[in-house]
């Protein structure tokens, strides 16, 4: 592999990516689907918060629900994204094969497959945050909002979101049976055991560890302090790490899960030609 | 499978074998992978269970966090058993006729000489029959894990509107199916994107009350809706006072919906099936 071979990798994945994701439709359909999914995901949690407290949306947990729900669409998306680019072109395509004896470098093109879902992730969180700021009493004051931490920690998690990805990735390659619910089920398990929409202290005690060693704890934390510094910091859980503490946290199980990446990867792939499974169509 | 089971089941060997029997064979073949097939894969049954499972978990731990009274988390665990049927709906009678065409299968089916419309009841008799028991299983683990207590005021009227919505349901899903005979990659976007919508306007995890009046008639149109209304009301002490309608009322909006999706299904399945004859999308795959 040289350097030119892994860009290029990337940045053809990037285009390849972008056009199965949204040239299924005309372009209106397409952005009412990128509005209605993530919106009504969030009317969810705002109606069963508005039904409970009577419409108190000045309570701190609610910007804490709300931001911790609209920041997981990355989890899902670049996670569950990177690893469903194995799903298309092995079983949906049968393209696998041919990317394995052209001259790319897999785990590059995985990434880059993945960046298509960061895009479109991207708008929804972004709809997201607007329509719980106009709608919703979500104060979130542009002036206040700690930028350097936020766009920071942002990166950092997008990072080890795609390590995370890859990992899913690597392991898909020597699934048949359970490909299409894997994703989903890590990304279903990290949005119950990383505190995504409550407080972790809400969880019985002996599964909490679960969520202290997920980096998105860390992350979604940040990402919430960055925004609304001053309510984020009044829920216990993490209250006793500072910015710098969670950061390298976050930092420290990124670089891990880039070695576990890249580990699981080099092993699910030598085993996968192997044992013949990269042509595989299991039909399921 | 082995082939000698469905051939017998089918009655395709035995030319004998038309008009009522033929649609009779063609349901109870058509259910058999549904009901059978699903269960030899132990993984899958994990997964449908273990996946809603999740999702309700987290649901009752953000109503924990607020506060909730605790026949909330009730909602949540009978919403969360009903999200098994509305997958089901979705990903495995609405979208199947799709993922028949790009199998390959489609062409086959309508070539036999059975109907389509036997075809689409026994994909929604085996789906329902094997959903119910991860539905079941949802439920128990609920009650098990979060000391969910249910108190049925009238069984009768409790399996009345459980049989019906889920007619009424799977009836919904044998029309739309006749709709995604058309389509193509779309089919896989448009069955993502009517997941958490009707989460949401169907009440999934909050009463439907919650609504105004005119948003929660309008989402009654999805047979679980009112379902799911109707049962809560059934099975929790406080559950008709947030019931949206009184139980008989819905019991008899619910028999109309059966009416209705059956009937719809019928007449619009033959409308798009010549239709897509004459266009040429039976076999067409465009990935």
């Amino acid at each position: 592999m040289n350097r030119t071979e892994s860009s290029r990798s990337f940045f053809m994945a990037t285009w390849l990516g972008w056009q199965i994701e949204s040239n299924w439709t005309d372009p209106f359909l397409f952005a009412v689907y990128m509005v209605i999914k993530p919106l009504a995901s969030a009317a969810i949690l705002v109606v069963m918060f508005g039904i409970i407290t009577n419409g108190n949306f000045e309570n701190p947990l609610f910007p804490y629900i709300y931001l911790g729900n609209a920041f997981y669409i990355y989890v899902g998306a670049v996670m569950a994204g990177v690893s469903w680019a194995v799903i298309d072109d092995r079983e949906h395509y049968k393209t696998l094969k041919y990317m394995y004896i052209a001259p790319i470098h897999i785990p590059s093109y995985w990434l880059g497959r993945g960046v298509a879902r960061f895009l479109t992730g991207s708008v929804s969180v972004i709809i997201t945050l607007l329509a719980g700021v106009l709608f919703l009493h979500l104060k979130l004051d542009l002036v206040a909002v700690n930028w350097p931490l936020f766009i920071v920690s942002l990166i950092i998690g997008v990072l080890m979101l795609a390590m995370m990805g890859l990992v899913l990735a690597s392991i898909t390659l020597l699934v048949a049976h359970h490909f299409f619910l894997l994703g989903e089920a890590v990304a279903g398990a990290l949005y119950l055991f990383s505190g995504a929409i409550f407080p972790l202290d809400v969880l019985p005690a002996w599964i909490r560890p679960v969520g202290f060693v997920m980096p998105i704890t860390y992350w979604l934390e940040l990402m919430r302090r960055s925004l609304i510094g001053n309510i984020a910091q009044t829920f216990p859980t993490l209250a006793g790490f500072s910015n710098a503490q969670l950061l390298g946290i976050l930092t420290a199980l990124t670089i891990v899960f880039a070695g576990l990446a890249f580990a699981t990867f080099q092993a699910c792939d030598k085993r996968a030609r192997e044992r013949g499974l990269i042509d595989m169509t299991t039909n399921y | 499978m082995k082939a000698e089971p469905l051939s017998v089941l089918t009655g395709i060997q035995n030319p004998k074998v038309i008009g009522w029997r033929l649609f009779l064979k063609t349901i109870i073949a058509r259910a058999y992978p549904r009901l059978i097939g699903q269960q030899r894969e132990k993984s899958w049954i994990f997964f449908d269970i273990f996946l809603p499972m999740l999702g309700v978990s987290a649901y009752v731990y953000v109503y924990r966090a607020i506060g909730a009274p605790e026949e909330y988390v009730g909602f949540v665990v009978v919403g969360g058993a009903m999200t098994a049927f509305w997958m089901n709906v979705l990903w495995s009678m609405s979208s199947q006729l799709y993922w028949e065409k790009e199998q390959g299968n489609l062409a086959l089916y309508i070539i036999a000489p059975n109907s389509m419309m036997a075809i689409l009841l026994g994909m929604a008799l085996g789906g329902m029959l094997a959903t119910a028991l991860r539905a079941v299983a949802i439920i128990i683990l609920g009650m098990w894990m979060f000391q969910v207590q249910f108190m049925v005021t009238s069984t009768l009227q409790l399996l009345a509107v459980f049989f019906l919505a889920m007619t009424a349901l799977y009836g919904m899903g044998m029309m739309s199916a006749s709709l995604f005979l058309l389509l193509s990659r779309e089919a896989w976007h448009i069955a993502n994107l009517a997941q958490e919508p009707v989460y949401l306007v169907s009440g999934f995890y909050f009463p439907i009350k919650s609504f105004n009046f005119w948003v929660a008639a309008a989402a009654s149109i999805i047979p679980l809706t009112l379902g799911l209304d109707a049962m809560r009301q059934l099975v929790f002490p406080s559950g008709a006072l947030l019931g949206f309608l009184n139980v008989k009322l819905e019991i008899g909006i619910l028999t109309g919906l059966c009416i209705v999706f059956l009937t719809g299904a019928k007449f619009l399945l033959s409308y798009m099936e010549k239709l897509a004859i004459r266009e040429g999308r039976l076999t067409e795959s465009r990935r």
